[in-house]
């Protein structure tokens, strides 16, 4: 993707309308996603919060954000957000707000209200056309509660509903929904998958969907150190290694127009980064689980053979790159195309 | 000031739209759409400046009324029965966030079984919300009482959201004479929305609904939200007096009548309180001694009210339009603890219930009720424990109902 504003960190505000200091924990790839996503978006915001660790954000009389804030319940964040925008725009008829007062409304969710119990009113508020921002925070499970498994958590994974025994010794058996497919079924005015350890690319997605007007929604790959059993300084390590191996692509569809924005010039095999999780350690020890691993190989490559690099929603495959051995170490996919990272 | 003929429904759009509400979020629900059918209509014509959304349920419905309400603007909103127990957890959230607006909910029973008919356990397990509510017997009253809950759930000592309810079918769909007021009368009595408190259009950031770890400050919150709902018992009264004068109209928390002399009293709420009047009509001309109080403000609940008009008298019967299953009658239990302490509260006090699922009174029950006041031959055992009202002839319908359903092929 070639970069219209952010070209290089310098680009990047200093400004923190999020600070520091709050409940959230070391490493929350969350929070370091919506510092980020706040300081592209810029001032003027009112969030609107859907039960997850980031209701913790706000714990009275603290907040840490310089922005304005409403919790609402936790399926229903975009219901909250088409009241809070429709008020403002009456407001701003009425004369009694001026137009430069006006805010720009952020559904602030995470994975488990975007996957599941708020999947209804996303898409209703897209439906309506409603003009806000959508930050899904994903850490592929319900989070704040636990870790236990949403329609986001990825085959092999380990959660606390999805228990490492021998009588189940996979993880979750269940593929994760494919979020972007869904709502970009409805053709919003703009989808995009970012991850924290790529600034330059998520400040620019945001810097493009504020262009539109309508439903601008993101999800934003957050690796969670307790859940996903990890040192908290390889949260952005690791959702580096999921963009590496092919596991988090990184693309956006600009009213249902699909396009990568950065695709790895070698792929690396997934193992990398599942090796860095305790999550995934049950593929791994106390035998290696090759069967599962592969499964997870093999998805990956099946997502990127139907993408050409260059073109937008055409499904036709990629001049056959090898498909995964029997060992996925040795594979690899090569992309015809280099783009700029 | 226009007299004419209108359904409780049309009421409720009429008070909807007197009320000059800037926002109504909808989704329809029977025996309610027709509220939000007019609604639209007006809101399209442009005979309504508000903005009407249709949402995708009634949990959707009341978030966007709660977002509405924390950004600055008049809300409101109807639904009935499953649409009202389906949003519950948002009705906590509203009035948690002492966000006033107008909730018009049509009642109707609660499935299973699925039902059309009206009856009361609907709104009534709302009670514990801090929702404000009001029950209405006549169309007149439906539109007057939303004219009232703007004034008293804004008002700057309350601050909290409330309920007007009226029966489905037998109020909503029931064309009765009403004066509707001018606007220009309304807008004296009502003026237009100035949030007094902290919104989200306000300039300075605000966080709502923040989280409360501390147990003492949760305490606090929820104590000044009883305290908000009382302070409405005393201000309530004012609003009476100044619409009454107004327009001519009163709607005291507890409406007397026939009860100068009464021995005997029948307590009732809504619509079917209409019918109560007619047999207590009845009875008076055959000798009786017998008035009917209709509760009218359920929440904050009238104590002094009920405690003057029910205190001295030889016997109360309560007629409870819902049932707590494995307890009784909801409005039985309030009123026996609200005469409890009372030296010369009535030695009979009966609960009856009557009216699931919009079951109508039949010939004599009233009678029957009026001689088990008199003769008073309960135990205090059987005084506490419902009598469900149900008739022979009841028995032998349901029966044959059964016969068919059970009909070998």
């Amino acid at each position: 993707m070639k970069r219209e504003k952010y070209k290089s960190l310098r680009t990047i505000s200093h400004q923190d309308s999020v600070v520091g200091g709050g409940p959230l924990c070391a490493g929350c790839g969350g929070q370091l996603s919506l510092r980020l996503f706040h300081k592209a978006l810029g001032e003027n915001v009112i969030f609107v919060n859907a039960a997850s660790c980031s209701t913790l954000l706000a714990t009275y009389p603290f907040t840490p954000l310089s922005s304005s804030w409403i919790y609402t319940a936790m399926g229903c964040a975009p219901a909250g957000a088409q009241g809070v925008r429709d008020a403002l725009d009456i407001l701003k008829k009425k004369g009694i707000l001026e137009p430069e007062h006006d805010r720009k409304v952020v559904v602030l969710t995470g994975d488990g209200a975007a996957q599941d119990i708020g999947l209804q009113s996303t898409m209703a508020a897209i439906y309506r056309g409603l003009d806000f921002y959508y930050l899904c925070y994903d850490n592929e499970s319900y989070g704040n509660t636990g870790f236990q498994t949403s329609a986001s958590t990825p085959y092999g994974a380990r959660t606390s509903t999805a228990p490492i025994s021998p009588s189940s010794p996979h993880g979750s058996l269940h593929e994760r929904r494919d979020l972007f497919e869904i709502w970009r079924v409805q053709k919003p005015s703009y989808v995009a998958t970012v991850a924290a350890a790529y600034p330059l690319d998520l400040s620019e997605k945001v810097y493009r969907a504020s262009k539109f007007s309508g439903p601008k929604l993101f999800i934003a790959l957050s690796p969670c150190p307790p859940g996903w059993d990890m040192d908290p300084e390889w949260s952005v390590e690791v959702a580096r290694l999921a963009v590496e191996t092919g596991i988090w692509p990184l693309k956006e569809a600009v009213h249902g127009a699909v396009s990568h924005t950065y695709i790895p010039r070698q792929f690396k095999p997934v193992e990398e980064y599942l090796k860095r999780q305790g999550r995934f350690r049950h593929l791994f020890e106390p035998e290696r689980d090759a069967e599962t691993i592969a499964h997870i190989q093999a998805t990956v490559e099946d997502y990127w053979h139907q993408w050409s690099p260059n073109e937008t929603t055409t499904r036709e495959p990629v001049g056959a790159p090898p498909r995964a051995t029997e060992d996925p170490c040795k594979a690899s996919l090569v992309s015809p195309t280099i783009l700029d990272r | 000031m226009t007299r004419t003929m209108l359904t409780g429904n049309a009421a409720a759009a009429w008070g909807a739209r007197l009320a000059e509400v800037d926002y109504v979020p909808a989704f329809p629900i029977t025996p309610q759409t027709e509220i939000i059918d007019t609604l639209a209509r007006w809101c399209q014509d442009g005979e309504m400046p508000a903005k009407l959304v249709m949402m995708d349920s009634e949990h959707s419905m009341l978030a966007a009324a709660l977002g509405a309400a924390a950004t600055g603007v008049r809300v409101f909103t109807a639904t009935s029965s499953q649409g009202l127990v389906y949003a519950f957890e948002m009705l906590y959230a509203i009035a948690g966030l002492r966000l006033p607006l107008v909730l018009v909910n049509v009642s109707r029973a609660l499935a299973n079984p699925i039902t059309l008919e009206p009856d009361h356990n609907d709104v009534l397990s709302a009670r514990d919300t801090g929702f404000l509510q009001f029950h209405c017997e006549t169309s007149q009253e439906v539109l007057d009482s939303i004219l009232l809950g703007y004034r008293l759930g804004e008002h700057a000592k309350i601050l909290l959201p409330v309920i007007v309810n009226l029966d489905g079918f037998y109020l909503s769909f029931t064309r009765e004479p009403i004066d509707v007021p001018d606007l220009t009368e309304v807008r004296h009595f009502l003026p237009g929305f100035a949030p007094a408190y902290s919104v989200l259009s306000d300039k300075e950031s605000v966080a709502l609904g923040a989280t409360v770890l501390d147990p003492s400050l949760y305490t606090y919150f929820k104590h000044q939200m009883h305290h908000a709902a009382e302070a409405a018992l005393e201000i309530y009264p004012q609003i009476v007096a100044e619409f009454a004068e107004r327009f001519g109209r009163r709607h005291d928390a507890v409406e007397e009548f026939m009860l100068d002399d009464a021995d005997y009293v029948i307590v009732m709420t809504n619509s079917f309180a209409s019918m109560g009047k007619a047999e207590v009509k009845r009875l008076r001309s055959a000798g009786k001694k017998v008035g009917l109080a209709r509760l009218r403000m359920v929440r904050p609940f009238p104590v002094d009210d009920l405690q003057a008009v029910l205190r001295g008298r030889k016997g109360v019967a309560v007629i409870d339009q819902n049932i707590s299953v494995g307890k009784g009658g909801i409005l039985f239990s309030e009123i026996a603890a609200a005469l409890y302490s009372l030296i010369d509260r009535p030695p009979v006090l009966l609960s009856f219930i009557g009216g699931l699922g919009g079951r109508r009174f039949r010939p004599g029950e009233f009678d029957g009720m009026l001689e088990k006041l008199e003769k008073s031959e309960e135990t205090s055992a059987e005084m506490a424990r419902p009598h469900l009202l149900f008739t022979t002839a009841e028995g032998r319908e349901v029966g044959r109902f059964f016969a068919i359903a059970e009909r070998e092929p």
